[in-house]
Formats: structure tokens, sequence, C-alpha cells
């Protein structure tokens, strides 16, 4: 059984810091289509389109019949235990820091048998339910879970490792006035956040759940203007060695295309989104990078909210939905700077929200509290893509299958 | 088609740079001093050779080509054998044929690795594509890890125990105190193997091989020749070879000699019972308990009481791993795959001196190498006899 979690001491100011190690982070390239699959949450493995054969691990030819059309398909999760070992000596920094670790042999359902990290309330010998988790170092790898839930089985101290789990932590979230931030705060402390700092930019200006917001014990309001390197500077001052999870919602959305719309609209969407992300990013970025290996309250994620329609481009909000473009961009190149922290970044791909500035759009629109759900559902999971709402999930599909179709039929305004 | 034998070649010249904890040489440097030795020993210049065979893992940048500029020879026979453990039996058939050929008069097969202060974890971190794939972001065990598994799988499925597998250990142990180049030097007991401490269970410290730098070397040569030269030889009389076998196994609990090993006895026109001593590879005793099922002493499954009934030791009734193996000696990269072969080419000709087995005529030797994945997937034998 999984002892829980308890929650860390007061860190103490005289030691040092552990510095962040990485387990072992080169793949091939057909070995990253296992942490493409682990970052949606799917278990999916390498298939031969032309006889079906199933095979790990990843190779650039089927085993079967030599064809080289591979393709990653979902498989069903079952798996069998056939022999494990708790390894006591590695070379490598990182496991040796995390000894002793447990591996073992797993016979898949889909077929392959596979080295996976087993979870510790797997019996010898069982029934293993398997998933596809991303590690420290955002690699694609194979756990053996428990077939049934185990109780705290989250906190088993490998799953721990690979996760992004908010319980104990600390999560900063940019923007109090976005219309999610509220359910956003209850949800995180629901799954066992240890505070919520909330970002209040203007804060003489009212807004509807100011009172509600104050009144939830863990959750404090602090001064945060993204377009403000200066109010950071002293926000990252007071908390910034503190923030385990930052969770970036900033973002400002008007309607409008190219033509009719108005540039300062464009300009502080771009304000907001892009270099918003690049300031806090400065501000913040290097103590949680710094941070990655710091005990059970770690610097763990780091999520960008996006427009859903960032994938491709949306004429009815063109500035906006291309300032998310540019915060997906630049997002993408903060997962690899923080890679080396241990520190994961999330997308949170939006779709529409039910709020003024989506106002005239028809359903389906995403409620805030769902948004909200499906993030703190995607930290607890150790995800990299969450896709919130039924446009988003949509959207991420058509993107898969054609991105230059999904440009053609979003000109219709689909 | 019946295979030929190897009726003409024979080994002469076994020679072993002693080993060395850690080297700051490179493996042009040890494979430079076993070529020499071994060239030293049958009287010849370096010039003399024809034909090079070389095993390494640790020669990057370079390979075998740049080796014959770095060492002034100029082979018309020239092969690399990128086989681990398996390297030695592989070496020295390939080497064979071209001798019965004609295509080379002496090819000198040498197999060298040094092994530097961290050099260990830096030949693991890219030993394969699967191992980067699959692997070692799994607990980075290395070798250990993947076969504690099998291990764990072999002890479930045939109900052998920790101290069978010590048995193999200590009597190797005692035949290393034999041999002065030893890196093991100290007596270990069947107490000592169980109580060690765990390295990955059910593997623990005895187990396991300590990586070393190292190299090892003989030549092969047409017999009129090492008549000529006045020494002494040993005969090839049967080889077999095997890659990737049984691929569906889940775990490997035989390896591909089982393929083989109708042909192996039959080429020899022998069988284990004819053996004087046996040397497996043995980078963990289970692994040489697989051989001795595999290779025919008894039957699957059967290896642990097999072994337990017999002394293992050099004056034993199975004389096996004379020099005290990889387990007691170190595992010296590519040569580790070459420490069976030379020895056993020394006992055959009765030239192993403090370890020689009284009146040694034949001998097995087993090689298995490269654990790609999950599994070693080259697997080789050959049976030796001394000439006369």
């Amino acid at each position: 059984m999984t002892e829980p979690l308890a929650p860390p001491p007061k860190k103490n100011p005289q030691r040092r810091t552990r510095l962040p190690t990485l387990p072992p982070a080169m793949r091939s390239r057909a070995g990253l289509g296992l942490a493409l699959a682990a970052g949606q949450g799917r278990f999916a493995l390498q298939c031969c389109a032309e006889c079906g054969a199933v095979q790990y691990p990843p190779r650039d030819a089927c085993h079967q019949c030599l064809a080289t059309d591979l393709q990653w398909r979902d498989q069903p999760t079952g798996g069998q235990l056939l022999a494990e070992t708790r390894i006591h000596a590695s070379p490598d920094p990182y496991f040796r820091e995390r000894l002793p670790w447990r591996a073992g042999t797993v016979q898949l359902d889909a077929g392959p048998v596979v080295l996976a990290h087993v979870h510790g309330d797997v019996a010898r010998e069982a029934r293993v339910r398997m998933a596809l988790r991303l590690d420290r170092a955002g690699q694609g790898v194979l756990m053996a879970l428990p077939e049934r839930e185990t109780p705290h089985m989250e906190d088993d101290p490998m799953l721990r490792e690979m996760g992004t789990h908010p319980r104990h932590r600390r999560v900063l979230i940019t923007d109090a006035r976005a219309p999610e931030a509220e359910p956003l705060a209850r949800a995180l402390l629901d799954a066992g956040a240890a505070h919520v700092f909330l970002g209040l930019a203007e804060g003489w200006r009212p807004f509807p759940a100011c009172e509600r917001i104050e009144a939830i014990e863990g959750v404090t309001l602090h001064p945060l203007d993204v377009t403000d390197a200066e109010s950071l500077a002293d926000l990252a001052g007071s908390i910034g060695g503190k923030v385990d999870i930052l969770i970036n919602n900033a973002r400002h959305i008007r309607p409008g295309g190219v033509i009719g719309a108005a540039l300062h609209d464009t300009r502080d969407a771009l304000e907001v989104g892009a270099l918003g992300l690049m300031r806090l990013a400065h501000a913040f970025g290097p103590a949680m990078r710094a941070r990655g290996a710091d005990g059970v309250n770690s610097a763990c994620a780091w999520v960008n909210v996006l427009p859903a329609q960032a994938l491709a481009h949306d004429p009815g909000f063109a500035g906006a939905v291309a300032a998310g473009a540019a915060m997906r961009a630049l997002s993408l190149s903060l997962r690899a700077e923080l890679r080396a922290g241990g520190i994961r970044v999330l997308h949170a791909h939006a779709g529409p929200i039910d709020d003024e500035w989506h106002q005239p759009l028809p359903p389906p629109k995403l409620a805030p509290a769902a948004l909200a759900r499906a993030i703190v559902q995607g930290l607890e999971q150790g995800l990299e893509e969450i896709h919130a709402g039924d446009v988003a999930r949509d959207l991420a599909q058509r993107f898969a299958e054609n991105p230059a179709l999904l440009a053609r039929e979003m000109e219709g305004g689909a | 088609m019946a295979r030929a034998g190897y009726d003409g070649a024979v080994l002469v010249a076994p020679f072993t740079e002693p080993y060395s904890r850690f080297s700051n040489e490179s493996a042009h440097w040890w494979i430079a001093r076993a070529l020499r030795g071994s060239l030293r020993a049958a009287g010849l210049g370096p010039r003399e050779i024809d034909g090079f065979s070389v095993a390494s893992f640790t020669l990057f940048p370079d390979t075998p080509v740049a080796l014959t500029q770095h060492l002034g020879l100029s082979p018309r026979w020239l092969d690399s054998v990128p086989m681990g453990g398996a390297s030695g039996v592989v070496a020295l058939r390939r080497a064979a044929r071209a001798v019965q050929a004609g295509d080379a008069d002496i090819v000198a097969c040498v197999a060298g690795d040094t092994n530097p202060i961290d050099g260990f974890r830096k030949l693991l971190s890219a030993f394969s594509r699967f191992a980067l794939d699959a692997s070692y972001p799994y607990g980075y065990g290395g070798p250990n890890a993947s076969f504690a598994l099998l291990m764990d799988r072999y002890m479930q499925e045939y109900g052998a125990s920790r101290a069978d597998f010590g048995h193999v250990a200590v009597a190797q142990r005692a035949n290393a105190l034999k041999n002065p180049h030893a890196l093991m030097k100290k007596p270990l007991t069947l107490d000592d193997y169980l109580n060690a401490r765990p390295i990955a269970e059910p593997i623990a410290l005895f187990d396991c091989v300590m990586p070393c730098a190292g190299g090892e070397a003989f030549l092969v040569m047409r017999e009129d020749r090492a008549r000529a030269l006045g020494l002494p030889f040993a005969r090839i009389r049967a080889t077999i070879e095997r890659h990737n076998a049984f691929a569906d196994d889940p775990i490997q609990l035989r390896g591909g000699w089982v393929v083989d090993v109708d042909e192996l006895w039959q080429m020899a026109g022998m069988g284990p019972q004819d053996m004087d001593l046996v040397q497996t590879y043995d980078d963990y005793p289970v692994i040489s308990v697989m051989q001795f099922e595999d290779l025919g002493f008894c039957a699957k499954g059967e290896g642990a009481d097999f072994l337990r009934a017999r002394d293992l030791t050099i004056a034993g009734d199975l004389p096996h791993n004379t020099s005290g193996g990889q387990l007691s000696s170190g595992q010296a990269g590519a040569a580790g795959g070459f420490i069976g072969l030379v020895e056993a080419i020394r006992q055959v000709t009765q030239t192993a001196g403090p370890t020689q087995v009284a009146d040694a005529a034949r001998a097995l030797v087993s090689g298995f190498g490269m654990i790609n994945f999950d599994r070693g997937v080259c697997s080789a034998a050959c049976v030796l006899e001394g000439g006369a």
C-alpha cells in the first residue's frame, strides 16, 4: 500500500537546494512517438500499416514483414508482470539519487513484451494496467500500474516523480480576472494544492469574483501585470522561490478580422499573450528551473492557456488567435528551456469560453469550470497537451489528421 | 549440406595482457600490447601477419582500418567483430576459414578495451538504439538489471536458488586465486556470496563482473606452419553461431545454442561427456547455468541440480572457467568474449601454468553477446582439441 504523502517540512534556507538531474533523455526519432502519446495521455504503440503487427521497441521497419509504413495506434492497456527487479546500483546520477528503483518485464495484452517502471502497489506476477507517462526528462516511458485503483496510489514515489500532481504544491495563476480563475483555484485546492497565488492587474478595477476569491482559504491575491516587467520582478522577488506550478491564463481576446479590426486590440493581445509569456518566463523561469528537484513541493509544471484555434487561425478572432499562435511557438521553446530543470510545460487548448467576448457564438462553448477541471486533471495525469471542451478536441483531431485542410475549413468560420 | 571441418587451420600463441581495473591508456594501446604478446609467443614480428581480426568497444572514433595504420600493419584480410561476448568464437571461425581458403596465412585475432574512470557509464550510454529507447530510461541498471529480470524469471520457472548460482561463483573465485593476473584476490565463500549487497534483485554483488581494461589475443595459421615454428597448437573440432534466436520467448531462458547444439556435437564427433573443461561466457552465473543446459550437459531447468553435484574447480570433475572467468578476473570489454577461448587454447596446449587442468585435451568454449534490448542476441560455441 502506498503511504500517503506527508506535507513537506518548512524549507531550511541554510541548506543548498538539491540540483535537478534528469533521467536519460536521448531517444531515436521513432522512439519519440512514446513521448507524443504520453503527453496526450494515450497508450499507443507502433503498428505496421500493412500486416498490423504491434512492435516494441519502436523501429524503422516492421519486424514481421519489413514494411516501412508504421503508425502509432491506441492499444489495450492490460498486461501481465512476468519478472521484476529492484535496482540498487546505477551509474546514472538521476537514478542514483532515487534508488532502489523497481522495474519489470511485462507481457502486454497488445502483444509485445516490454520493460517498464513498476508501481509500488503492483504485486509479484500480477495483472497490471499499463500507462505511458512522461518522465522528468519529458520522455515517454511505460509504467505498470495496479490493475485497480489503490488508496493514495498517486503518492507512490515513482509516480509522483513522473508527474506534476498539485498535492502539497503552491500554484501561481497569473490572471484572477479570467472567468476560470475562481473555479481553477478551488479545483487546485481540492486536488491538495498547498496554496494558490492569484495575480491581479490594475487592482483598483473591481471584478465580480473578487470577494468570493478573497474568502477562499489558501488563496491570496497579488499585484501582477504581465505587461509590466517591474510588477513581475516585484512579485517574483517575494514568491518566486515558492511557485511550484505556474498557470499562465492571462490573455486578451477581442473579436475581429485582419482588415476590419483595430490594430491596438492585436497589439494588446500580443503584449499580454506572447510578450507577457516572455516576461513571466524572465521573472519566474530561472527559479523554477533551479527547483525541479526540491523535495515534495519541487517546481514541476508551467501551464499556458491557449485559444484552441491557435493550431490554425480564426477569421473571427484573427488578432487574438495570432497572438495565441505566437504564444504557442514561444511556449514550445520554453518547454525546451525548462526541460533542463525537469519542469513540464503544458498547453491547455481552450475552445471558446462562455464569456462576454464570445457572446454571439453558437454552442458548444466551454464553461470556465470545465476548463479549470481539464487543467487540474492534466496536471494530475502529467500531460503536456490538454484539449478542454468539444471544440478544442475537435480542432486537435482535425489538426492531427490534416493541418492544411483544417486551415481551409476554418475560413468558413467553422 | 554437411559443413566442412576446420582441418589444417590451428590456434596458437594465446596471450592475455594482464587486466587493470581502470586505465588511461587507449583501446589501441591494449590491442597493441595483446598483439605484441601473442606475436612474441609465436616468435613472429608484426609484418609477418597478413590477417587481422579486431573486437573492441572503445576504439571510437577509429575502426580496425585506422588500427592498421596506427599499428603499422598491412594485412590482406581484415575483420571487425562487433559481437561482444561472442566475439572470440566468431573471430576464430571466420579466421580459420580464411586460413583454410588461403585468403590469409596468419590471422591475428585480438580483442582489447580500455576502461577510464566513468568509462563504463559512457560506454553504456550509447550501447544500442533499443537500449537508449527502451531500457536505460528504466532505472539505468545496465546489464545488471536486464539479467536480474532473466534470473528472477529463471528462479520462478525452475526453482533454482541463489545458492545454486553461488556454487558457480565460489568455484570460479577458487580458480582465480591460482591466476596471478585475476583482479579478484580474496577467497569467496558461499556466505559471502549470499550476504552480499543487492545490486539489482535478485542479483547481488558477486553475481556481477567488474568492468576493467585488458586485452586478449591468439593466432590462427596452418598446422604445418605451427609445426615449423615449433608451436603447440589447438585444433577446431566444431563451431556454431546464431543471432536473435527465439525472438518470441517473452524472457530469455534459453540462448541460440539450442538451435545448433546437435550440429555442434555431431560436427565435433564428441559429446559433452568428452570435455575435460568448459569455458562458458560468465557475465552472470545464471548465464553460465543456462549454457550448460543449452549445450547439452543436462536438460533445461536442471542446470542448478547438475552443477551442484559437481566440483567446478581446476582439480574438480568438471573444471569450469579455469582462469577465474570474468566474474573473478574482470570484464575487459570485448576481451571478455575472448577470455574463455584464450584460456582454453592454453589449457589444451598444456601451457596454462598455475591454472592448468591435468591432462586437458578437449575443451568447450561458449560465447554470448550483446544485450541489444532485453536479452543477449549473439550466441556461439566451439570445441577445441589439443594438437599433437
